[in-house]
């Protein structure tokens, strides 16, 4: 058989478990993060996703003559952070580099980036799997970079510049601070690699997503994986050649993508051929990949050290401080949580699907007991979220807010019914729960006297019952207690009420 | 007065005479402009030193300018005098094109923060001087817009790459002007049309809104005909700026009283070291004769005259024509047609980076090109450690040489440039020849340590200007202020060339 290389008729893939027969595949994963800073990297414009084209925008993030880049302290903090939380050194003196290189989307035609100094360098990150085992990922280095801005391509059939007769360009995300964290090989891992590489992406997501540095949404862009696969015969150390894949979008995507280029790989180099160094396109459609613009021969990037920024020279104190103030990793917060709160692995597990752990959590912290918390997010306001089409957390309600109902139920100014009504009204924006009371009068009457008027009222409109009652017929004592109810529009403590009622016909 | 009368008087004097009201603002820019009108163009034959002139814009900033003094409160010392700007800072009101056609018409729509500040203080802008094409070069003729020409002989080259400013400021056409220094921009024209400029310490006047050549080695500075004036203007230009992190926090150094100070002629106690290095073969005989008699001059006002050897700066020249081009190339990727300035071979058919290819090769001139080629091939893998790196480590040797001498030494002399104005077109086909002009003004910039030009007399040889370079440590201006200053008075005590040349048959040609 002759060997196939044609790069436009793809061979069929082989599963991860066919692979392994034959290669240990070797993974390295790059993820660029967009940090969630009120300001760009080097300017002054709001960082905000979804605003009209090229109205965030100024001389810096336009690259115009003349402009200079002034560094942003927060980005600074946050790229510290996320390096101490993924267990890497902080390098004592680190500074920019330019990346040379023509593109429209790049205003000055080079990145400000960081090159033979990254600021945070060799971690790691113990990743747990599905099975409860944790897989160590070590970390090459996290470094800091200003994005580019957007290209978009009109005309042409896949909104890919080949094929495009014109292209638009927004600046907006130009100049927002990035961080590249790029993993060592990831070796070993065999059958597992896809796994592996969704649950690493899972992990950092999720200690991002403490860290509050990132929105890491990565249908939005705030979180991009490139993924780096080659295979390795079986017995060698020398690695193969590798191929980048771009445009992966989800958690799925990951696993997918991984997937699918092992088998790829290992289709090519079983049919006697060889992988061409190149970037693939991910297509979520198919969940294949397919070849990208092909690699010049070699890419210059002429990196030098940028002149119009200093080095950078965080003190230990600074970074002590950081990090005496990190988080806890979400796993481990998830199974103390467990533990405190007395939990089964399914509630949990369902707390977790629900995105409402975190929320719960907050709730708890905010005051409530993690019953009521729970039963709140999990009941009531899953639902109407899902009424609603939204997730759990952009529901309009804070953790705080439903604490502070948890509260005046407990305290006895609302019943669980008016409570919901509570709920309601903040989710309708009218306001924190109180302004929601107060607004719509619904506290429980608990006015001793106002509650004995009503019920002597009541007794006086029914006298036959309220003879009922005096004569030991307890029972019938519900139809008043109905009907003071009735006339306080429910917002008297029932208990209460027929307590009054059966005082009052002693 | 008479508007010869105002344009030969110094900004120092013109100020004191606005403020005092014998004079407006009004009056005083009106008399520059006429000036201008009198010898600058046309462009062929003229001085040549302006690419753009915005009278109206001058004239309502005199008018604001007189209602601030007349209501007791003007902005600055200054407040009231003309000065021209360098068009490769950036301007709200005019164009800044660099003296390239790829940023032709360009209106930047912010000011650079000299700009802002100058305005602040009340400074009249007249209008944008010529230079080389984005700072690149010695002599004004790599100008997309033809060069500009020295008042002293027409026929001469005002020095570069700040020509325009300098010789807007040597013919009276300005009493000020800001320049921009990356190897001697202003220096060496100050040189050769007989007038001062200052290259102030890197990070003690803001970059932002001076169009980049070489970032690391590129400083804004005053250009003016009196160590005074000069220190006025730095006066008003420098101090940090959050805008510039490369500014530096440190006070500005008392330059203003240094002037005044060494004004009184006293350098006792003041140890000047000469460059041994800057003298001997390519060293026009008249330049070294009147750089022999000022370091007599200085010894005669109490200083203590000594030689120092700086043996590192013979690398000056080929490190700084390699970090120089190898910063450039990185800078002037920017211009590539897609947002601003030239765009050539649009047609709707051809690729985005066709037409960033064509426009860059219509837009640039030869001079542009060649440092960008050279700055590129600089920065490559293969070459990188072998050019750029090492230029950088024999930067560091000259940083070492500067500090060694500093130990021993106030402040150090040279000529500021080998010869005096060569002729135009003499060199034009022989770079090397162009690039020796800045033999003795790069190592500062390499540096990043203060320097400036003071006139030095003229040359016996052929009667034309000579400056004499004062060189004083990282944030020590005040240093050269007071020597330069010093040197100054005691000059003018035995030279009574005028300090404005004859123009008079360039005035009543028109
Ligand atoms: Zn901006």
């Amino acid at each position: 058989m002759t060997a196939v290389t044609n790069p436009g008729v793809e061979s069929a893939p082989y599963t991860v478990e066919e692979v392994c027969e034959h290669f240990d595949p070797v993974l390295g994963l790059e993820v660029h993060v967009e940090l969630n800073t009120a300001t760009k990297m080097f300017c002054g414009c709001a960082n905000r996703f979804g605003a009209e084209p090229n109205t965030n925008v100024c001389p810096v993030c336009l690259g115009l003559p003349g402009s200079l880049p002034r560094l942003n302290g927060t980005a600074v903090e946050s790229a510290i952070k996320i390096g101490l939380a993924l267990n890497c050194h902080v390098r004592e003196r680190s500074g920019f580099a330019r990346k040379n290189y023509f593109y429209p989307d790049m205003p000055k035609n080079f990145q400000i980036s960081q090159y033979e100094d990254p600021i945070v360098f060799d971690g790691y990150l113990d990743v747990p799997l599905d099975d409860g085992s944790t897989w160590r990922v070590e970390i090459e280095r996290a470094h800091m970079e200003e994005d580019t801005g957007k290209s978009l391509h009109i005309g042409g059939a896949t909104g890919r510049i080949h094929g495009a007769d014109h292209s638009l360009l927004d600046y907006n995300r130009s100049g927002v601070p990035l961080i590249e964290i790029v993993t060592k090989p990831i070796l070993g891992a065999g059958v597992r690699a896809p796994e592996v590489a969704r649950a690493y992406v899972t992990a950092l997501r999720d200690v991002l997503r403490g860290l509050g540095v990132s929105d890491v949404r990565m249908d939005q862009g705030s979180m991009r994986c490139d993924a780096n696969v080659s295979l390795m015969p079986k017995g060698s150390s020398t690695f193969g050649t590798r191929t980048e894949t771009k445009n992966v979008n989800s958690l799925r995507s990951v696993e997918r993508a991984v997937r699918y280029e092992m088998g790829r790989h290992a289709g090519v180099l079983l049919s006697g051929g060889s992988i061409r160094q190149e970037t693939r396109h991910f297509d979520e459609q198919s969940g294949t990949t397919s070849p990208g613009r092909p690699k010049e021969t070699f890419a210059d990037y002429r990196f030098f050290p940028e002149p119009d920024l200093p080095p950078l020279e965080p003190s230990r104190d600074w970074v002590e401080t950081l990090r005496a103030g990190l988080p806890e990793r979400p796993w481990e917060r998830r199974a103390r949580i467990q533990t405190e709160w007395g939990l089964s692995d399914e509630e949990l597990r369902d707390l977790v699907n629900a995105d409402a752990l975190d929320l719960v959590a907050d709730t708890v912290d905010a005051g409530a007991p993690p019953e009521a918390a729970r039963s709140w997010w999990v009941s009531y306001l899953a639902q109407q979220a899902n009424t609603a089409g939204v997730t759990l957390p952009e529901l309009a309600i804070t953790p705080a807010q439903v604490a502070r109902v948890v509260a005046l139920v407990a305290e006895g100014t609302l019943t669980n019914k008016l409570a919901r009504q509570v709920v309601d009204g903040v989710l309708a924006g009218e306001g924190e729960p109180d302004d929601v009371v107060a607004g719509r009068g619904l506290a429980v009457v608990s006015d001793e006297s106002a509650l004995t008027t009503a019920v002597d009222e009541a007794l006086a409109a029914q006298p036959d019952i309220a003879e009922k009652i005096r004569a030991g017929k307890t029972k019938a004592a519900g139809a008043i207690v109905g009907a003071v109810m009735k006339a306080t529009r429910g917002q008297a403590d029932a208990a209460r009420v027929q307590e009054l009622v059966l005082e009052r016909c002693r | 007065m008479t508007g010869s009368e105002l344009i030969s008087l110094d900004a120092a004097e013109l100020a004191r005479r606005i403020h005092a009201r014998e004079v407006s603002s009004v009056e005083v820019t009106r008399a520059h402009l006429e000036r201008i009108e009198a010898v600058d163009g046309p462009a062929e034959s003229g001085v040549h030193a302006f690419l753009h002139i915005d009278a109206d814009g001058a004239l309502a900033a005199a008018e604001a300018a007189d209602r601030a003094i007349a209501e007791g409160t003007p902005a600055s010392p200054l407040a009231g005098v003309p000065i021209a700007l360098k068009d490769n800072l950036t301007t709200t009101d005019m164009p800044t094109t660099c003296a390239s056609r790829i940023l032709e018409g360009w209106r930047p729509p912010y000011d650079a923060t000299v700009v802002a500040r100058l305005r602040a203080a009340g400074l009249v802008p007249l209008g944008k001087t010529n230079l080389d094409e984005f700072a690149m070069g010695s002599s004004t003729e790599n100008s997309a817009f033809g060069p500009s020409r020295n008042p002293w002989d027409l026929t001469r080259i005002p020095g570069g790459s700040g020509g325009g400013s300098s010789s807007a400021v040597a013919a009276g056409e300005a009493p000020l002007a800001l320049g921009s220094d990356t190897g001697g921009s202003i220096r060496q024209p100050g040189a050769v049309t007989g007038t001062v400029g200052v290259k102030p310490t890197y990070g003690t006047v803001s970059r932002y809104g001076l169009v980049a050549f070489s970032s690391s080695l590129d400083q804004i500075g005053p250009c003016a005909r009196s160590v005074l004036d000069a220190a006025l203007l730095h006066e008003v230009i420098g101090g940090q700026d959050k805008n510039d992190q490369t500014s530096v926090g440190a006070p500005l150094p008392p330059v203003v009283e240094a002037a005044e100070a060494g004004a009184r002629g006293d350098l006792a106690g003041v140890r000047i070291g000469v460059v041994t290095q800057f003298s001997g073969e390519g060293y026009q005989p008249g330049v070294l004769a009147a750089f022999t008699d000022a370091v007599r001059l200085l010894g005669e006002l109490g200083a203590e005259v000594v030689e120092v050897s700086c043996p590192s700066f013979a690398y000056a020249l080929p490190a700084y024509y390699l970090i120089a081009p190898s910063e450039a190339s990185s800078n002037l990727a920017r211009f590539d047609a897609m947002r601003y300035g030239l765009r050539v071979g649009d047609d709707g058919e051809r690729a985005s980076d066709e037409v960033m290819s064509l426009t860059r090769e219509a837009g640039f001139g030869a001079e542009v090109k060649r440092r960008i080629m050279i700055g590129t091939h600089a920065l490559s893998a293969g070459s990188y450690d072998a050019l750029y790196g090492k230029a950088q480590k024999a930067r560091t040797l000259i940083v070492r040489d500067f500090t060694a001498a500093f130990e021993t030494c106030d402040v150090l002399i040279s000529p500021t440039t080998p010869t005096t104005a060569f002729a135009i077109g003499e060199r034009v086909d022989d770079p090397l020849a162009m690039y020796l002009a800045d033999l003795c003004t790069i190592p500062s910039n390499l540096a990043g340590n203060a320097a400036l030009s003071v006139p030095c007399g003229r040359s016996a040889d052929d009667g034309l200007p000579v400056g004499l370079q004062v060189m004083a440590p990282a944030l020590a201006d005040d240093r050269a202020y007071r020597v330069a200053a010093a040197y100054e008075v005691a000059r003018a005590s035995v030279d009574t060339a005028p300090r404005i040349p004859e123009l008079r048959a360039l005035e009543t040609s028109r």
